[in-house]
């Protein structure tokens, strides 16, 4: 199929994959809340009811809201001759679960009955505000450095290289409690927590915006430069590689100026990188949040942080699932861009199909 | 070997890695039974203490207080505590403690060696699960290949590409009454393998074609013979080097988790990351308790940097290339 096409069959095949991936990531997302204990239980065990009556009323209502139990075409629970409520097969959960999500209905907050996909779409721009350019920032600057620092070697390579593994080394919120404690507290240079100054509301109007920067700057240095770190001892190991082939060889013995062979070395040391990238994405992820955690920056960290301290299971679950979705999309993207990128790849793109 | 030992104690990175790793893994196995303990402090909740020998000035924050030492002997002004009538009472006691006191009035020292026993132990534990399912799954899909590694090896991306963070999330959250800090490494090995599992595949794969592998077969060593004897062999500087890794990602994961208020939960199951949160909850960065968060935060760094530093040397040596 497509065999006159490979770069069309390769996304094709990609996107196939990858639809897999996240009903199998769906079906994780909804069986391991449950592994250890009932999360309906657990919630009704929070609340306090009058009457005995009220209290399994409200507990059909959240077995309801789960898909536990079987519901006719009205929408009301089916009952066997006891008057109890009939519970539904593991895989008739699982189907209701994951057609509720394709309708984009994630359930509704166990807090303030408001609907999970509210709270999200409220917490999400933030979450991107910060991540994306971060780690775009963050992979660029390291990898710079770490070409640099293989290319250099020498006295560069000494104190960039051990400074990077001690960066890389840190969590990233530890360093951002680091920070907020000297820049934010000790020094009071920039606020330390929150996504903008409190009495402002959110619009684009410039007061606002400055503000936001303002927010912005101390989770982004502390996400920022641990990444690039990271990403800096990486690009070193790939460049020192590359030094050692034939085609730089080749370059240097041909003269060529060092900013050449530099930019040569770079471009095909850059691609695992990119590879790497594309893997750690998940990783760097769930460290950045806690980062937006300790900053209590309004996205999606902050708002599973909240969630999980009051065993909101609906929103922990409908965040958990829209970041695995973001990192699903982001390794897709990548994986698309090698392809398209990298002439080793798209070469054994067509000779598979030949 | 040997000479392998000799090139590695040439390379200060390693010297310096092996140092800090073994003073850390000392000061957490012997540390918290050679310890003793401070008593309570008596002004426990309302008042942490500073470290000993520090004057600190909190009255600009929430919390009204200033904890002085002179000598061995602490005295506390002005703090909140009041007595029944709603007094301020200003006391002073003799316990002294290195590191100050958490926000319930415990020695921080005490802590903080229990702490760094534990998140070993979850590091550990962690990484030797990971290694494991990962070396068998990575040295059965690169020497089998063909139907069995693409199997493999779709588990393997499968999970690579799901966020371990969300996995741990959410199985964490379904054991909301107690979770173990046995429970926390389990989890943690079971999540971390595909990254094992990744590099020693590729390894195996490469190994596959030679020809002593090749000589065992026609000699009519079975399949498991010959991963454990004639490739596993070749690996094990290899997986060695990924173990540390592991080890490493495995006290991340665990001060990660931790953050969140998912860690380890109940009697003795202190670790770093629940230091951390603890510290983190009670505002102590706020409100400028620096000593609440400091000592974890530097420990946590300093293992992952001898590991770090030790996986490093050992690929400088291992792979000469990388060697100047």
């Amino acid at each position: 199929m497509l065999k006159k096409y490979p770069t069309v069959r390769y996304v094709l095949l990609r996107s196939i994959w990858y639809f897999l991936t996240f009903l199998v990531a769906l079906a994780l997302n909804f069986f391991l809340p449950r592994l250890g204990s009932d999360p309906v239980e657990i919630m009704m065990a929070q609340g306090s009811y009058s009457s005995p009556e009220i209290r399994k009323q409200t507990e059909e209502n959240l077995r309801k809201e789960f898909g536990l139990v079987v519901v006719d075409k009205e929408g009301n629970i089916v009952r066997d001759e006891n008057g109890n409520a009939v519970k539904a097969s593991k895989a008739s959960q699982l189907v209701n679960y994951i057609s509720q999500v394709f309708r984009g209905n994630l359930g509704t907050s166990f807090e303030n009955q408001k609907p999970v996909a509210e709270i999200i779409m409220e917490a999400l721009p933030w979450t991107i505000a910060l991540q994306l350019p971060t780690i775009l920032f963050g992979w660029i600057f390291g990898n710079v450095l770490g070409a640099l620092a293989a290319y250099r070697r020498g006295v560069f390579d000494k104190v960039i290289f051990p400074l990077a593994l001690l960066m890389s080394s840190i969590p990233f919120f530890v360093f951002g409690m680091v920070l907020v404690y000297f820049f934010g507290v000790v020094w009071d240079f920039f606020p330390a927590i929150g996504g903008y100054a409190s009495g402002i509301t959110p619009d684009f109007s410039w007061e606002f915006l400055k503000s936001a920067g303002y927010h912005y700057i101390l989770p982004f240095l502390s996400i920022f430069l641990i990444l690039a770190g990271g990403q800096a001892i990486g690009m070193r190991s790939m460049g020192i590689y590359e030094l050692g082939t034939d085609y730089i060889k080749y370059a240097k013995w041909l003269g060529l100026k060092e900013t050449r062979v530099l930019t040569y070395l770079f471009r095909n040391a850059m691609l695992p990188q990119l590879t790497g990238l594309a893997l750690s994405i998940g990783q760097m992820v769930g460290g950045a949040l806690i980062t937006e955690m300790i900053f209590s920056y309004p996205g999606l960290g902050l708002t599973m942080l909240k969630a999980v301290q009051t065993n909101n299971y609906p929103v922990i679950q409908g965040v958990t699932l829209l970041i695995t979705t973001c990192v699903l999309l982001a390794n897709f993207t990548v994986d698309i861009l090698i392809a398209l990128l990298d002439p080793r790849v798209k070469a054994s793109l067509t000779m598979d199909t030949k | 070997m040997l000479k392998l030992l000799k090139n590695l104690i040439k390379e200060p990175m390693f010297v310096i890695g092996i140092f800090l790793f073994l003073t850390t893994v000392l000061a957490g196995l012997l540390g918290p039974s050679f310890y003793i303990a401070q008593p309570r402090s008596e002004f426990g909740y309302e008042a942490p203490l500073a470290p000993r020998g520090i004057e600190v000035d909190l009255s600009k924050n929430t919390l009204i207080h200033w904890v002085v030492h002179r000598g061995d002997t602490l005295y506390a002004k002005e703090t909140i505590k009041r007595d029944s009538l709603g007094n301020m009472l200003n006391s002073t006691t003799p316990a002294t403690y290195w590191i100050g006191t958490d926000n319930l009035g415990q020695d921080y020292m005490a802590l903080l060696l229990r702490g760094l026993q534990n998140s070993l132990y979850v590091g550990f534990l962690a990484g030797i699960i990971a290694t494991t399912i990962g070396t068998l799954v990575g040295l059965f899909a690169g020497f089998k290949g063909g139907i069995i590694d693409d199997i493999l090896n779709m588990f393997t991306n499968l999970f690579i590409v799901i966020p371990s963070f969300v996995v741990l999330v959410l199985v964490s959250t379904s054991f909301p009454q107690g979770r173990s800090l046995t429970l926390i490494a389990i989890l943690i090995g079971f999540t971390t393998w595909p990254w094992t599992a990744r590099s020693v595949r590729a390894q195996a794969a490469s190994l596959r074609g030679r020809d002593h592998i090749s000589l065992a077969r026609i000699n009519g060593a079975s399949n498991l013979q010959i991963i454990f004897k004639h490739i596993l062999p070749y690996l094990a500087s290899y997986v060695f080097m990924v173990f540390i890794m592991q080890v490493a990602s495995g006290i991340l994961s665990e001060s990660a988790i931790s953050m969140i208020g998912l860690g380890p939960l109940g009697e003795g199951a202190t670790s770093l990351g629940v230091i951390l949160n603890t510290a983190k909850n009670q505002s102590a960065i706020t409100d400028g308790l620096w000593w609440g968060i400091f000592p974890a935060a530097i420990v946590i760094t300093v293992i992952v940097f001898a590991l770090y530093l030790l996986n490093n040397s050992m690929e400088g040596v291992f792979n000469p290339r990388l060697r100047k």
